[in-house]
């Protein structure tokens, strides 16, 4: 152990809970043995660039270019048109095949992943003196249901504009009964990554809280250092701050960094204000940093410590936050576990803040279970630090 | 040679399980969490809070309304008069979507038009908004198809007629629950192996363990076994929770998915490895693990298709063993698929395996601190 930068101040007695002078000194200390492992700076700095650039670019809800196998059993007018609608939409990337059978071994086989088929009745399509409706047929692989079901729609959408086009064009007219329109508030494009990307700045920032003290305390414990510092007249107060405190700061450069990228490089609007963005990222952090040094606390190795911090973070920030799955259709048990992830609040928030503004009814709420969240792990913190001493 | 790999392989389960802490880590947690997720991670949307402004006094509107009532998909939260109402309802997330009856709703209808409806959906997460969207469509459809039938009013001359394979349902939790087993697979493989080389490294054993007469190919065995043992138990204790508690039909090949599952353990184990060997503190290792799982899972195909992402990051997914094992997954438990789609898997699984455990193998004695 290097002799403490602070040496003079350990002569006074502790009449401060916390000196400055030697906060001072574990800060310089902490932030000296960062730069010694660049790991924590690649933690705070690289670990976010990356993982936004790569899902900013890569994760999408939205579908185009669905492959799908276009069957027409007899070639009319009538058939091809249709297929040539299908081809002409972004949503779907059209091959013909002249069997159903053809069309069924790709679907199993994974070269499509639906089927349009029209039967060779279809060229009666337009005669009114049909009873009842001609079936066009379409088979989806349903293993994605969330992927098929939006494909389905995209299906029923090409179908009803040519449908229209066609009746038109043959000098009638369709109306539907009961005709629905629909207006998205706050991101009419309905453009996915302008959700998902203030989503997964949430999710990055929780395993940047929780990487760069998960190991911090662990491996004071593990060295026998923190025994070193324990008889020095530093409070337990004074060595945990000076662990929160370099880290804090990194923490909030790379929730800058995000932010920047969120805007300049993946054009999501910021509607919101900066004060309440910075404030609620503030908390966020906190708790984030708390849970990693709590977990470094209760671990007392880095080898416990590391896969405790690997369990906790990642999944339940990604699957139990509202991320990309609704918290309120989740089980009620599951929904209760939920109020458990910080991520829930920080997300709700970020959301808002994001795409809709300073809503006052959304950060309230979620702004205070998460100052609660802060409370509550940085005093266990504190205590569980204190009992070890003893 | 088998002994000394052997005294290895329980020198390493020691490592593990001696520690009562690491032993319920590595135990506990993830069944724990199999259950919680595959709860939670579900595209299908229940209760949906909508709002009603009906400005129609007429009653087709009261019929189509009453419809919605009667879902379980949705759950009305109020009834609204004023159109400023609407704003502070969506905003503070009360409502996630609002319907609006036009005041000419019914006398439209019976005049032959088009009745007018408006939906405002809350598109801060639009792909709720986009499912809850589809949901009343549904709705609307179906009643328009009711109005044509008994109102004599004309409907289209043609209807398309949607069929899903495998899923006819389309329940997400069919999709999502075999997804999870590979996840959680991935999980108890990456920490049992990614921070056993760094820890050693760090501690200063893994010295005394090259100066022992143990081979690379030995240690690199010894290393693999625990994490190889522990992803297949619970892997099966997964398998069996999926197609039991949860339901999943189970169409295809047993043995096709634990061929998937060994090649997958094997390619996990590879990485964890090499994230290991290539890290000199744990603190390293852990961030090694990270860089590698996030972009692994995200960019799975576990939650969001891959055939949605840009061409450069759906290349960038061939160097990632979850991909081909969340194929092989689905292709058992949904959809019987043909041998064909497995072994494409299967091989690109393989040389993943060969190139991270060789890898990891040669930096144990080249990798200089």
């Amino acid at each position: 152990m290097r002799p403490s930068p602070d040496r003079r101040t350990s002569e006074r007695p502790r009449r401060h809970i916390v000196g400055m002078r030697r906060l001072r000194g574990m800060i310089r200390k902490e932030f000296l043995q960062i730069l010694r492992d660049p790991s924590s700076i690649a933690i705070a700095f690289l670990l976010p660039v990356l993982l936004l650039l790569i899902h900013g670019y890569g994760v999408s809800l939205d579908a185009t270019n669905v492959p799908i196998a276009f069957v027409a059993e007899s070639p009319s007018a009538e058939a091809v048109s249709l297929g040539e609608a299908f081809a002409g939409s972004p949503y779907f990337n059209v091959r013909k095949f002249r069997t159903m059978q053809d069309a069924m071994t790709a679907l199993t086989t994974h070269q499509v992943n639906g089927i349009v088929r029209v039967r060779d009745n279809f060229s009666g399509i337009l005669d009114p003196s049909r009873p009842a409706p001609i079936p066009i047929q379409v088979i989806l692989n349903g293993v994605d249901a969330n992927t098929a079901r939006l494909v389905s729609g995209y299906a029923d959408g090409v179908w009803a504009l040519w449908l229209e086009a066609r009746v038109r064009q043959a000098g009638g007219e369709i109306r539907p009964p009961v005709e629905l329109i629909s207006r998205i508030w706050y991101n009419s494009e309905m453009r996915s990554r302008n959700f998902l990307v203030p989503g997964l700045i949430a999710v990055n920032m929780t395993l940047i809280g929780a990487l760069l003290t998960a190991m911090v305390m662990a491996r004071e414990w593990e060295r026998g250092t923190l025994e070193a510092l324990m008889v020095t007249p530093v409070s337990i107060l004074e060595i945990l701050l000076g662990k929160l405190i370099p880290y804090f700061i990194m923490g909030m450069g790379g929730m800058a960094l995000s932010v920047i990228m969120a805007v300049e490089v993946f054009a999501v609007p910021l509607r919101g204000s900066m004060g309440i963005l910075v404030l609620t990222s503030s908390v966020f952090l906190l708790v984030s940093l708390g849970i990693g040094l709590f977990i470094s606390i209760v671990a007392r190795n880095q080898f416990v410590a590391g896969q405790i911090a690997i369990i906790v973070t990642f999944l339940p920030a990604f699957l139990l936050s509202g991320y990309i799955f609704d918290i309120a259709s989740m089980p009620r048990a599951v929904q209760i576990v939920t109020h458990a992830v910080a991520a829930r609040y920080f997300i709700a928030i970020l959301q808002s803040s994001f795409l809709a503004g300073d809503i006052p009814a959304v950060i309230g709420p979620n702004l205070a279970a998460l100052v609660l969240m802060a409370v509550f792990f940085l005093t266990l913190c504190g205590l569980k630090s204190k009992k070890r001493l003893d | 040679m088998i002994h000394r790999i052997a005294a290895l392989i329980v020198k390493e389960f020691l490592a593990l399980f001696r520690d009562k802490r690491s032993r319920l880590t590595v135990v506990v947690p993830p069944i724990i969490q199999l259950f919680v997720f595959s709860y939670a991670a579900t595209y299908d949307l229940e209760k949906v809070p909508y709002a009603v402004y009906n400005e129609d006094p007429g009653v087709f509107s009261r019929a189509l309304t009453a419809r919605l009532e009667g879902s379980p998909h949705f759950n009305k939260v109020a009834v609204i008069t004023r159109e400023t109402e609407i704003a502070p309802l969506v905003d503070a997330r009360q409502a996630l979507l609002v319907i609006h009856v036009d005041r000419h709703f019914s006398r439209d209808i019976l005049r032959g038009r088009s009745g007018r409806i408006q939906v405002i959906l809350d598109g801060r997460n639009s792909n709720t908004a986009m499912i809850a969207l589809n949901y009343i469509r549904t709705v609307v459809t179906a009643y328009g198809d009711e109005l044509v039938r008994t109102a004599g009013i004309r409907g289209f001359p043609a209807v398309l007629e949607t069929r899903t394979w495998y899923n006819p349902n389309l329940e997400s939790r069919w999709f999502i629950v075999p997804g999870v087993l590979g996840i959680i697979t991935l999980l108890v493989t990456l920490i049992t192996t990614a921070l056993s080389v760094a820890r050693e490294r760090e501690q200063g054993t893994f010295d005394q363990l090259l100066v022992t007469p143990l081979r690379p190919v030995e240690i690199l065995i010894g290393k693999s076994i625990p994490g190889c043992v522990i992803g297949l138990a619970e892997g099966t204790v997964c398998l069996l929770a999926a197609a039991l508690w949860f339901k999943v039909p189970l169409r295809g090949n047993l043995l096709m998915l634990y061929g998937g599952l060994g090649l997958f353990l094997l390619s996990a184990v590879g990485v964890g490895l090499l994230i290991s060997s290539l890290s000199v503190t744990q603190q390293q290792g852990l961030l090694g693990v990270f860089l590698f799982m996030v972009p692994a899972v995200i960019l799975s195909g576990f939650t969001t298709p891959i055939g949605n992402m840009p061409a450069l990051v759906q290349h960038l997914t061939r160097l990632n063993p979850v991909r081909y094992f969340m194929v092989v997954l689905r292709g058992v438990f949904l959809e019987d698929a043909p041998p064909a789609v497995f072994f494409a898997q299967f091989w690109p699984m393989a040389l993943i395996a060969l190139a991270t455990l060789s890898l990891a193998g040669w930096l144990f004695r080249h990798r200089i601190d």
